[in-house]
């Protein structure tokens, strides 16, 4: 490590450094919360009942964390998708006291509370407990051609990279960033009362293909959404924007797709 | 089905304009009104009067349709989002197409019964 560089967690620089530096251990001041589990099979049960344990964490400890703890040392049946734990593959989505959250991105010290409830996302169907079924989201990001559409290509032999300026990029760079994570649908009014909604997840994608310059699919995409339960379904709650784990604004997308239908955006 | 006929962006444009309009004209009846005292705009032969106005039965007349056309569809909105279905979807569209045109149409009787002197 270099002089006066970034410290690992859990050590802390010594007031009196000299040439030879040394680096104490801080102690963990561990603390514990009481973990509450909704726990449901629809091949069994008729509704979710709740188990809580008891599970000890540190500063850096996240939702996942406890969830793994309880897994692996409690009960070894909780059904739990994760994957990456670092926020990257999007698998740890679920409600976190009240609030659509990804459980790798969320310490348990952030949350302030002595009682933490994790449940599975609303408005997807639950395979088991806090797993849930990604079908009708993947279905509709299908839907919309999340993908590059033009007539020549990038890798035909005598063609070059389609270079794009970065005002270009920032046009659509945020939308990028989407991990399909699921959490936008999850909070979204909309998608709650209609089962058909198209959801903020894929019409944000939809954006993020139409504002791109080298896409030429953006009248095949709008025909796609303006249908009867497409873009005009959203109330324009902002509530897909607020919990985003990635920083894209769903709810901007959307107004920014109707400025095409309306036609005061090219 | 209706979204056949139209997509859903131009029934939205309409839906827009027609609320801009609606609030335009009703701007203009708020103000003719409050040209004489409230009480005296209520008594019925200034009520009668204002039919038997050519410009100001327009303007009713253009507020009657203007607030059929948002409602109906702002109600068909609401509907299809509670529940979805295609016969129920058809349903509602065609249902509040039929009572818009039902209420435009005894509206409009009333406008013009009254500007002609049938009342």
């Amino acid at each position: 490590m270099t002089k006066g560089g970034a410290l690992p967690k859990g050590f802390e620089r010594p007031s009196n450094s000299g040439s030879q530096e040394k680096y104490e251990e801080v102690k963990p001041s561990t603390k514990s919360i009481t973990l509450r589990i909704s726990k449901f099979n629809p091949e069994k049960d008729h509704a979710p009942s709740f188990l809580e344990f008891p599970v000890s964490y540190e500063k850096w400890t996240t939702v996942l964390d406890a969830i793994l703890e309880v897994k692996n040392y409690h009960d070894h049946s909780i059904g739990v998708r994760y994957s990456c734990r670092q926020s990257s593959c999007g698998s740890c989505g679920m409600i976190i006291n009240g609030k659509p959250k990804l459980a790798c991105f969320t310490k348990i010290s952030e949350l302030d509370s002595n009682i933490v409830t994790v449940e599975p996302m609303n408005n997807f169907p639950i395979i088991r407990d806090l797993a849930v079924g990604f079908e009708r989201m993947i279905s509709t990001h299908k839907r919309i051609k999340p993908y590059i559409i033009r007539e020549d290509s990038e890798i035909s032999p005598g063609t070059k990279e389609f270079l794009q300026t970065p005002e270009d990029v920032e046009k659509y760079i945020q939308f990028a960033s989407c991990i399909k994570c699921g959490l936008c649908n999850s909070a979204c009014p909309t998608m709650a009362t209609d089962s058909t909604f198209i959801g903020p997840q894929a019409l944000a994608q939809a954006y993020r293909y139409i504002a791109d310059n080298r896409d030429q699919g953006k009248d095949k995409r709008l025909k796609i959404i303006d249908e009867r339960h497409g873009i005009w379904g959203c109330h324009f709650a902002g509530s897909c924007s607020q919990v985003c784990p990635k920083g894209v604004d769903p709810a901007m997308g959307i107004q920014l797709l109707r400025g095409y239908l309306l036609g005061y955006r090219k | 089905m209706m979204s056949n006929i139209m997509r859903e962006s131009h029934i939205m444009k309409i839906h827009y304009l027609t609320a801009l309009v609606a609030v335009g004209f009703v701007i203009i009846h708020i103000m003719v009104r409050v040209m004489q005292g409230f009480s005296d705009s209520l008594l019925f032969d200034n009520v009668i009067a204002n039919y038997k106005s050519i410009p100001y039965a327009v303007v009713l007349e253009a507020m009657l349709i203007l607030i059929s056309v948002h409602g109906f569809n702002g109600l068909r909105i609401i509907l299809l989002e509670l529940k979805q279905g295609s016969t129920y979807e058809n349903a509602v569209t065609y249902g509040c197409l039929a009572a818009m045109i039902v209420l435009i149409a005894y509206g409009s009787r009333t406008i013009i019964m009254a500007s002609m002197g049938m009342v």
